[in-house]
Formats: structure tokens, sequence, C-alpha cells
């Protein structure tokens, strides 16, 4: 008997393989240092040379100058120069344009035309960038206080007691009643559901009012819960954002930490993480309907045109539970939305009762704006935060409203895909600022890498000479499967956008060692074969075909586990799981197929008197 | 049936010394992570952040020495910004006084340094993350163990979950007794020793699967016994080039996989001892018989055979 493969399978097997190898190519050029300039100015040749003489002037190489979509790349020679060439940069160019550091790509033109790119590597082998965030505790306090009035104000209205003016200031909610007998009700009322305000009675009769302040405790919980809400959201954001490995950590009592590893596109980045979008959904004012209950707001798109709008929210983005884009009948773009339980309990009470009035759905973004001011003589800059609130859909309410319909009214595909992503990942509890953004070095210093990759080298050759030593001709057939296996491996990372860390690294050299198993496997196999007097072909017919079961079994179990720790999983936990399913998958193929193509090439069509195994 | 050799092993006979030690190891492993419990890096328990300006760019490295020679522990050091700039992470919980200390280290050494801020970080990895995980890693064994159920019998399933459980909790025990960090990385490599184990058991399972349905005897030891000894060659060749990989990543490694070196060696071991012992001689007790994987048609015969 004789061992052949058919025609198609060596094919496809060499198929894979020189994919597998063009894939993993672009990771043999390392990406430049380099210089990114966003500006309205177009490059001309007199700008150049001033920046080439600036640069030269300061000892640094240019690589190459390019612009790509109104901005301009200037690749270095040496990545000590970044920082220096950002600095000299930003000075010369000052007002006109903004100066980030960036790593660019170096793949030759002929890999990016087939769309293969380097892996990234992650913030412990390169750095990344570094976003520091403070959250606006006092926004949150108010916006607590504007849920907590607007709660207020209906169950005075259900239970008939008349009051005339609500006011927010800081921590303070005021109401004003016509009689000391209404404030006396409303206080008993309230106080009952509120347990988290100090009560105050000042005036009487015509005077009459309630004022309620937060308590120490419930100020606490209140930023406590802000902030916690606010790393949820944005660890949210990051994971829709796809990068991986990143880092978002609490700092300080009010600030929080984002770092991103890999990230190419600064720009796009602070506006999901920063981005502070929500959504409120309020119906329109009667015209009977007293002013001290309605507020004025200009649509977004058409600011000459208002609307009157009740004071009182129906629901805000917080009660979304999922929220996607898509275009409506006449390809304008639309965000379809689901609401949570008590987001369509709410929903649906507001609009039952309310058939034929108006719906409006607002949309609020918190800004700050900078302003440079001189004070003792030195120039300070003031971050002045403020609301943007403009509507983006006044509607009929046809029928009563349940917990999923669609929104219109949207400027941009864009918009509204930006939008459904925001209101996917939860909006922040609170509104939160920009306070830094930096880039980073390595965590782990570049002693430490070189180290690590080192020791990851003089394990894998340990391995190869182990192989070598115990089987021989077949240890030279499981090696060459082994550095197949380590191209695919890096191809498919490639390919999938993966980051590379250090324990990434070592993930993939493990990997590689119990890839090794499956040849074991099978070579341990033919051995006992040929001891049990089976003739060569014969033996390695068998050694293949009775050691598959065993791999087969022990790597779908394996895989299984990866599957679920990705689908579930989180950062670290999600990276792993990625190298390790694609590590089984490809030493499947490599064990299996490719030795079994070379066995076959090499002693399957003829006879053969001993196995140098 | 092959003839037994003369070079098989009786692993069966000292089972019961095999549960003994195991009985041991995880009691002592047990009792170090309820009254030590694990010491949690700065990953999940978040520390003290200090920046500092340098005059001069500094060696990290060195810095990282210094500060470790100093008794601080779980020390992170990174450029910020500019090479001169550099951010510490302790894992040390917030003290006003501890920026001024870590500047007057540096200082010590001759360095002029600034100390631009002091702060207390929050943990990277958060309760959601943390719960999440934690539920992933359950549906991730629920479902391997029905695999195993479904591809070969329920008795196989709970012993491959028992010696999984083995092999987590003595590589957590030990990460306990001698309090070392258990950070991100760590968490990385139980993973993977949860991979590898289950790996190792079920080569060995598959094994005994096959020689139950070629043996025609009942005796269950001598059966076990033959597979275990039929892959003992395999399970120690694996076993020992995972072992020379991590070994090169231990010495050579440097301090960031330090730790994911230990916990793999930890695990491999324990993973090759579970496997050979731990997850075959569970069987006995569960008591596996023939009938349990072979279909219920040739009962017969196995009755005729039971038969003196």
């Amino acid at each position: 008997m004789l061992n052949r493969y058919p025609l198609w399978k060596y094919l496809l097997i060499l198929v894979i393989l020189v994919t597998g190898l063009i894939y993993s190519l672009p990771n043999l050029y390392p990406e430049d240092p380099a210089v990114q300039v966003s500006s309205d100015l177009a490059l001309d040749v007199r700008r150049i040379t001033q920046i080439e003489n600036a640069l030269s002037d300061a000892d640094i190489e240019i690589k190459a100058f390019e612009e790509q979509n109104g901005q301009w790349l200037i690749r270095l020679k040496h990545p000590d120069d970044q920082l220096k060439a950002r600095d000299i940069l930003s000075d010369m160019l000052e007002q006109d344009a903004t100066v980030a550091l960036n790593l660019a790509e170096a793949t030759p033109g002929w890999l990016q035309a087939l769309s293969a790119s380097p892996m990234t590597l992650g913030l412990d082998l390169r750095g990344g960038v570094h976003f520091l965030l403070e959250v606006d505790m006092e926004a949150a306090l108010t916006q607590r206080l504007e849920v907590n009035a607007s709660a207020m104000r209906e169950m005075l209205r259900s239970e008939r007691i008349r009051y005339r003016n609500t006011e927010i200031d800081e921590r303070r909610l005021s109401f004003d009643f016509a009689s000391s007998e209404d404030r006396d009700a409303a206080r008993r009322l309230i106080s009952r559901e509120f347990p988290d305000f100090d009560y105050e009675s000042p005036g009487e009769d015509r005077s009459a009012s309630l004022a309620m302040t937060l308590t120490e405790q419930s100020i606490n919980e209140i930023q406590d819960y802000a902030i916690n809400q606010n790393l949820t959201t944005l660890r949210n954001r990051v994971n829709e954002l796809g990068v991986s490995e990143p880092l978002v950590q609490r700092q300080g009592p009010d600030r929080i930490v984002v770092e991103l590893p890999g990230v190419q596109d600064t720009v796009a980045a602070k506006r999901i993480v920063g981005a502070t979008a929500n959504l409120e959904f309020r119906l329109e004012a009667r015209p009977d309907t007293p002013s001290t209950e309605t507020e004025t707001f200009s649509f977004r798109n058409e600011p000459s045109r208002t609307a009157e709008l009740m004071r009182d929210v129906i629901i805000t983005g917080d009660s979304v539970s999922s929220a996607s884009h898509s275009f409506d009948e006449n390809g304008r773009p639309q965000v379809n939305i689901n609401l949570d339980g008590t987001g369509g309990t709410l929903m649906n009470r507001a609009t039952r009762t309310n058939i034929g009035r108006n719906m409006a759905v607002l949309f609020i973004e918190h800004k700050t704006e900078d302003r440079v001011v001189m004070e003792d003589g030195e120039e300070t800059v003031v971050r002045d935060p403020y609301v943007e609130r403009g509507l983006i859909s006044l509607a009929t309410i046809q029928s009563a409203l349940g917990n999923s319909f669609r929104i219109t009214g949207l400027d941009s595909p864009t918009e509204a895909g930006e939008l459904a992503l925001l209101l996917r990942s939860g909006s922040l509890a609170a509104p939160i600022y920009f306070v830094q953004e930096r880039t980073i070095g390595p965590s782990l210093g570049q002693e430490n890498i070189e180290r690590g990759l080192m020791s990851v080298i003089v394990g894998l050759l340990l391995v190869v000479a182990f192989m070598l030593i115990r089987y021989k001709v077949f240890g030279i057939i499981a090696n060459i499967a082994l550095a197949l296996n380590l191209t695919l491996l890096v191809a498919a990372m490639s390919m999938l956008g993966a980051t590379l860390t250090l324990p990434g690294i070592a993930g993939i050299v493990l990997t590689l060692g119990m890839a090794v198993d499956a040849n074991v496997l099978i070579f341990e196999r033919i051995r006992e074969e040929l001891r049990n007097g089976l003739s060569i072909q014969q033996a390695i017919h068998a050694g293949y075909e009775r050691a598959f079961t065993s791999i087969l079994d022990a790597n779908i179990t394996t895989l299984l586990v990866a599957v679920i720790l990705f689908s579930i999983g989180t950062g670290p936990v999600k990276g792993f799981a990625v190298t390790l399913s694609l590590g089984i998958i490809s030493s499947m193929f490599t064990a299996l197929l490719v030795t079994r193509a070379m066995v076959n090439l090499l002693y399957g069509t003829k006879p053969v008197k001993k196995l140098w195994i | 049936m092959k003839p037994i050799t003369h070079r098989q092993l009786d692993f069966m006979g000292k089972r019961r010394l095999a549960f003994i030690v195991s009985a041991i190891l995880l009691s002592v492993s047990i009792l170090s992570i309820l009254f030590q419990q694990l010491s949690l890096g700065l990953d999940f328990t978040g520390g003290t952040l200090v920046e500092a300006r340098f005059a001069v760019a500094p060696s990290l490295d060195a810095i990282r020495q210094l500060l470790e020679n100093a008794g601080f522990q779980d020390v992170s050091v990174q450029t910020f910004g500019a090479s001169t700039e550099v951010l510490i992470r302790l894992q040390q919980a917030f003290d006003p006084e501890v920026g001024t200390e870590v500047v007057n280290l540096l200082r010590d050494d001759g360095a002029t340094v600034e100390l631009i801020r002091a702060e207390f970080v929050g943990a990277q990895v958060g309760d959601q993350l943390r719960d999440q995980s934690g539920l992933g890693m359950l549906v991730a064994l629920g479902v391997v163990m029905l695999y195993v159920a479904l591809r070969f019998q329920y008795k196989f399933a709970i012993g491959a979950l028992l010696a999984l459980l083995h092999d987590v909790i003595i590589v957590l025990g030990v990460f306990s007794l001698f309090r070392l960090d258990f950070d991100l990385t760590v968490l990385a490599a139980l993973l993977a020793v949860i991979g590898y184990s289950l790996n190792d058991t079920i080569v060995v399972y598959d094994r005994i699967r096959e020689t139950i349905r070629k043996s025609l005897l009942n005796d269950m030891p001598a059966i076990f016994n033959e597979a275990i000894n039929a892959t003992l060659a395999r399970t120690l060749a694996t076993s020992g080039t995972t072992l020379l990989v991590l070994l090169a990543l231990l010495v050579l490694g440097g301090d960031m996989i330090y730790h994911f070196s230990i916990a793999l060696i930890i695990g491999v071991v324990v993973g090759t001892f579970s496997s050979i012992y731990i997850s075959g001689a569970l069987l006995l007790p569960l008591k596996l018989k023939r009938e349990d994987l072979i279909p219920a048609k040739k009962e017969d015969e196995d009755a005729e055979e039971e038969l003196p």
C-alpha cells in the first residue's frame, strides 16, 4: 500500500500556505515613526523647504513627506526624534495646524494593494495614546436634581397639589406654593419618596415654599455612581472601537484615564471616547400650558425654526437597551431604538394618553470652550463648559409607542451611526472633559521587551532541537510544519487586526509548544504501530488515522473554551482567546495536513526500507 | 489484545498514594487561599500614580530597580509625553506622602527630579469586568463538560472537571502560599493551564476509551494502566517541550513574564500529574464500566464474559 494525497489536496495546502506567507510579510516591515500634521493649508514647496530646514537644523533625519486627505505625514528615520520634531513643528505652525505623533505603515505598495497590514503592537510593547478625562460632578448633581424635580412635579400633579414655581440651584431644589397647607401636604408626600434630601419649609401662606438640599451622603453616592457609570460606559465605547487591550482606569476622586494602544486616528478616538451626546424625548407644549412648564428649543439643522416643549422629560437615552442605524423608505438615515422595560412602560404611558400631540426628540451635547484670559500677567486657559441642545425631530404621535421605534431627522449616515453607537454603549452619567492628551512610551521598557523576545527565540530553538533529536527525519518535518504554523498564525492575527502584547507573544510560543503535541502524538503512534509489526506504509497510515480522534477531541475542547472566553471575556482575556483559537486551528492544519503531505511526498510513493523516526 | 509488556508501569496500583498527595496539595492550597488570600497585583487593586519630570532622560530600568529595592511593590514605569517625563504606578494605598517619598528616593541617586503630581488610580479590572470574566469561565467549563459527556460519557466529564479544578486550585494555592503577585498575565497563564490540562486529559481519555473497546477484559485498573503507558511517551514529550519553552521564558524573559512563566510551569507539572493520576484514576471510584462506552446491543456478550 502507498500513501498518497489527490492532487487537489496538495494544491489546496499550497494555496493556504502561500496566502499565509503573503499576509504575514508586512510584519517584516516595521512602522516608521512619523509626525502627522492636520491643517487646512496646502502643502506647497515653500513650506516643505521651510519644514525640512527647521528639522535638519535640529539634526532630525526625514525619510519621506506624504500628503493624504489634507493631512501631511512626515516619516522620520529615528523614533527618538519624534517628540523633538513634534515640538519644532507645533512651534512653527502654531495655530494653523494640529501636530500629532503617529506611526506610519511601511508596507510595500503591492502588499497594501492586497490589503495586507502588520499586527499592531500593544501598549506594553509600544505605548499609545493617553487621555485624562475629568468628570463634571456639578453637572452630575444638577442632572440628578432635574430628574428628581420632574418626578416630584408629576407626583404633585397626580395628587392635585398646586405649586407655582420650581427652581434648581447647585445642590438645592425648591418649590413655591400658594398656601402653607399645600406646602405641608407636598412635604409629606415628597419626603416619603425621596429620602436623599434635607427638608426645610421657609415662608408662610402666599410665600410658602419647600426647599430640599441633597444630603452629604447622597452627594457622595451620586458622585460615586457617576464615576462608575462613566467607567462602564467608556469601557463599552472603547470595546466598540475595536481597540484591544485598552486601559480604562479611575484616577483620583473625579478623573478617568483612558489609554489606547495602536490608535492611529486620535481625532476619531477622541470624538467617540469623549462624546457626551444623549437624547431626551419630550412632548410639545399645548398652547395653554403655563410658561413655567415649557422651554423653547430650535432645530439643529434649521436654527430659525423653534418649538415649545414641556419641561418634563418622558425618557432619556439611558433607557435605550439597543440601537442600530439604517435608512428609511426615502433613503434618509434613521436610528432604530429598543427601550428597556421601564423605559418602554414610561413611553407607552406618555404616548397612550397623548395621541395626536407632537413628540420631540432633543439632541443634547456637552461641549467646552477654551478661552485665554490674562491673570496676574500670565496667560491662562479657562475652560467653559456649555450645553448644546437642539431638536432633531418633532412628529405627531399616531399611536401608543411601545418598546421599539425609530427616529429620523439626522444629518448624515455617519451621524446616525455614531448616535446609535453612543446609545448602545450607554450615555455618560455626567459630562466629561479632556484634561490631557499625551503619547506614552511602552510600559515595559526597551530592555524588558528585548529580553522577552530573546527568551521566546531561545525557547523555540530548544523545541526545534528536541524534535530533531527525538524524531530525526520526522523531526525535520515537524519543525518545518512548526515554522509554517507560526507564519499562518502571524498572518491570521495580522488579517484580523489583533494587537500583540508581551503575554500575547508568550501565548504564541505556548501554542507552538502545544502544537508540537499533535505531531508527537502521531509520531509516537507510528512508532508503536511499527513495533506492533505493521509495514512501514501501513504504520504511517494507521499512525495518522488513529491519532486523529485524540487530536480532534483535545483541540475541539480547548477551542470551545477559547471561543466562549472570546464571546464573554473582555480586554486581556479576549486577546488571549484570539491567540489561542487561531493557534489551535492553524496547528491542526499544519500538524495533520501539512506534515502528512510532506510525509506522503517523501515516503508515500515508493517502497521504503527503514523509517528514520 | 496485546500482551502487557514488562515495561508497563503500574500507575493504578499506586493511586492511593497519588490521591493522598493530591489531597494534601489541595487542602494546603484551599487553606492558603482562604486564610492568606491572593496577593492581587496593581491591575486588580489599583494603587498610586506618581508623575515626575527629570532634567535628563533617565533609565527606566534603573528607576524600577531603585523603587523595588526600596520596598515598593509591583512598580510600572513609563515615559509620558516626553522622554524626560516619567509616569510611575505603584501598588500601594494612596497617601499624600508617597509622591515626595518617591521623588526623594530618585533624588538620592543624584538626578534632578521635580514632582508633577501624585494621585490614586483605580483598578484596571473593574468589578463588572471581573464578574463577566468569571461568568465566562463557568460557561466555558459547562460547555466543555457537555461536549465530553456527549463524545465520551458523563463519568469522563466529571473526571475531567475535577482534574481541571485540581490543577487550577493548586496553581492559585501556590501563588497564595508564596505571596506571588497575581496580575493580568497570571490570569492569562491560568487560562492557558486550563487549555493545557484539558488537552492532556482528553488525550489520555481517548486512549482509555480505545483500549476499553478493544479489550476483552473488564479489569479497569489493568486497562487504564495500559492506556496510560501507551500515551506516556507522548505525555512526557509534550510536557517536556512545553517546559523547555517555559524555562527559557522564566530564566531569560525578565520581570514582565516572570510570574506568567511560574504559573504555567506549575500548571504544566500539576496538569501532567493529574492527567496521569487524577483524571484516569477518578474513573475508578466513579465506577466506569465497559457498558458505559459500548452500545447496548453488545450487552449480551458482556454478560457472558462476566460468567466464571
